[in-house]
């Protein structure tokens, strides 16, 4: 069944709609008063000022490499996270350790490990998938550049971004 | 000494039209974004130069440089019409507008006329031809339905507009703005008589009126101006953009200028009616009579002042804007008709009882 809106029955100074346009103004009026006098807080003004300080620890930003507190490159490039990877931004040629290497027993390391930032969704599975926990999302969050090529982030810039980590990090605590 | 009034002449018309006009337009298409923002909570324009003043400039050379697309399906000659048309009518009605009491002895009006006031609206009524031209000429639903709209709402509301202003003519007996402007200088404001002869219970009974008329002019300025509570003929919702759906580039920057600069001129034409224009409130620095000597400081002071009114005077339109709900079409048709029509004629005919009886 229809419904009937009833309709108010206006005053004869509600129909003159000059009061109306007053209380109007008196709020639109309110709103610009309190944003001059710096009442309003309105947004933050975002290349002045940002909000690095305040990002939570669970931020997911730019993903990095880390090496350990030895200057060991944790990745032994098992290519779990290229694998994993929804968007297949990650590309990673493994290489042989050479036996003279400090690190020989290990056998394996990335030999170019290649993020696509044009393709990355920040959705963090590499890092959740790492046995080695040589995979971080870091707090880096505008990636730009004027080029292609600029935005795919080799190893030597994945380690720079990523920088040392020490000591095994519990990846899966409440706030992961 | 003709080489000399035509020279004063040119150089009036290229400060004040040129020179202060077509920046006000800018300025108040910044003004619009910058209050519109403030009364949203909001920020606005504040990143081309400082608080954001050059934004007309970045949003100017924007227009020039984008493709000025012409549709196929136009009629060329009249789609290029257009535009001037809306925009050149408003900016001759500067011709009329006193801005200001005198300068080096010259009188701050582009051209004295004794019919002020009539040119301004036979000349801003032009201003539908480049609409209808426009919705017609880009043969497009919309553009047309919105040309359609914007006629129908004009042509009702220029009586209302014209009538309106009646009273103020009978109580002044004048046509001349110049003229008016002094009267309300030395007697009050239309609208506040607290000074001169206006201070008294004959001016403030012919106050009644005059508030009726500035109510009504300056509601039929917001609809022949195509703003907000009767901005039907480019509502979004409804119509995309209404009649300048099809411009691109500049042909659509002259189309917004051209609304703006009616804004202006209506501003500008309510101040010099109702607000004394260039006149300081209480008959400050006013001179003694047209032709009396004026300083120069002095003629500088009611310059401003003058702008200074119209700057008010937009931001209350901006404001207004930023406000009020847009009306239904038949509610804007019927105010127009019935509302505002029959109150101007009543006005007309309460202004002359008044002065019968006052007389």
């Amino acid at each position: 069944m229809a419904i009937v809106v009833k309709r108010p029955k206006l005053k004869w100074y509600e129909q003159l709609y000059l009061p109306a346009l007053a209380k109007g103004l008196r709020v639109t009026m309110g709103h610009f008063f309190n944003l001059l006098s710096g009442k309003t807080k309105v947004t933050m003004q975002y290349p002045e000022e940002k909000w690095d300080a305040n990002l939570p620890e669970y931020y997911r930003g730019a993903p990095a490499l880390v090496t350990d507190e030895q200057q060991r490159e944790r990745c032994v490039a098992c290519q779990l996270c290229e694998f994993i990877c929804p968007p297949r931004a990650i590309t990673i040629k493994p290489e042989e350790i050479p036996s003279e290497d400090r690190w020989a027993k290990v056998e394996k390391r990335p030999k170019t490990f290649d993020i696509n930032m044009i393709r990355c969704i920040y959705c963090g599975l590499c890092e959740e998938v790492c046995p080695e926990q040589a995979i971080y999302l870091r707090k880096d969050y505008a990636i730009t550049g004027t080029s292609r090529e600029e935005m795919i982030h080799d190893k030597q810039k994945l380690y720079e971004i990523g920088g040392v980590r020490e000591g095994l990090v519990n990846k899966w605590n409440k706030l992961k | 000494m003709d080489w000399y009034i035509i020279l004063a002449a040119t150089i009036k018309i290229v400060v004040f039209v040129f020179l202060v006009t077509l920046p006000l337009v800018a300025m108040s298409v910044w003004a619009e974004r910058r209050v519109s923002a403030a009364i949203q909570d909001r920020v606005g324009p504040n990143r081309v130069g400082p608080a954001g003043l050059l934004q007309p400039v970045a949003d100017g050379i924007k227009f020039l440089l984008k493709e000025d697309f012409t549709p196929n399906h136009v009629r060329k000659s009249f789609y290029w019409l257009a535009p001037a048309l809306t925009m050149i009518p408003s900016l001759l009605t500067c011709a009329v507008i006193p801005f200001g009491s005198q300068l080096f002895g010259e009188k701050m009006v582009i051209a004295d006329l004794d019919v002020g006031p009539l040119f301004v609206f036979a000349v801003a009524s032009l201003t539908v031809y480049g609409i209808v031209l426009a919705g017609w000429a880009s043969n497009s639903k919309y553009p047309f339905l919105g040309s359609v709209r914007s006629t129908s709402q004009m042509i009702s509301y220029e009586i209302s507009l014209g009538l309106s202003i009646v009273p103020l003519l009978m109580i002044y007996g004048e046509l001349n703005l110049g003229r008016i402007v002094m009267e309300q200088a030395q007697n009050g404001w239309a609208l506040l008589p607290l000074w001169g002869e206006g201070l008294s219970v004959k001016g403030w009974l012919l106050a009644v009126p005059l508030f009726i008329s500035f109510i009504v002019f300056t509601t039929s300025m917001f609809a022949e101006t195509n703003r907000l509570p009767f901005d039907l003929p480019e509502c979004e919702t409804e119509l995309v953009a209404g009649y300048h759906t099809e411009y691109s580039s500049m042909k659509f920057a002259l189309f917004f200028l051209g609304e703006y600069a009616a804004m202006i001129i209506g501003s500008g034409l309510a101040v010099t009616l109702f607000f004394g224009g260039w006149s300081l409130p209480f008959g400050w620095l006013t001179p003694e009579s047209l032709d009396a000597e004026v300083p120069f400081w002095h003629g500088l002071i009611h310059i401003g002042v003058f702008f200074g009114k119209v700057i008010l005077f937009i931001i209350f339109f901006i404001a207004v804007r930023w406000t009020l709900p847009r009306f239904r079409y038949d509610q804007l048709m019927k105010l127009g008709w019935v509302v505002f029509f029959e109150l101007a004629l009543a006005n007309v005919i309460l202004t002359a009882l008044l002065l019968m009886w006052l007389k």
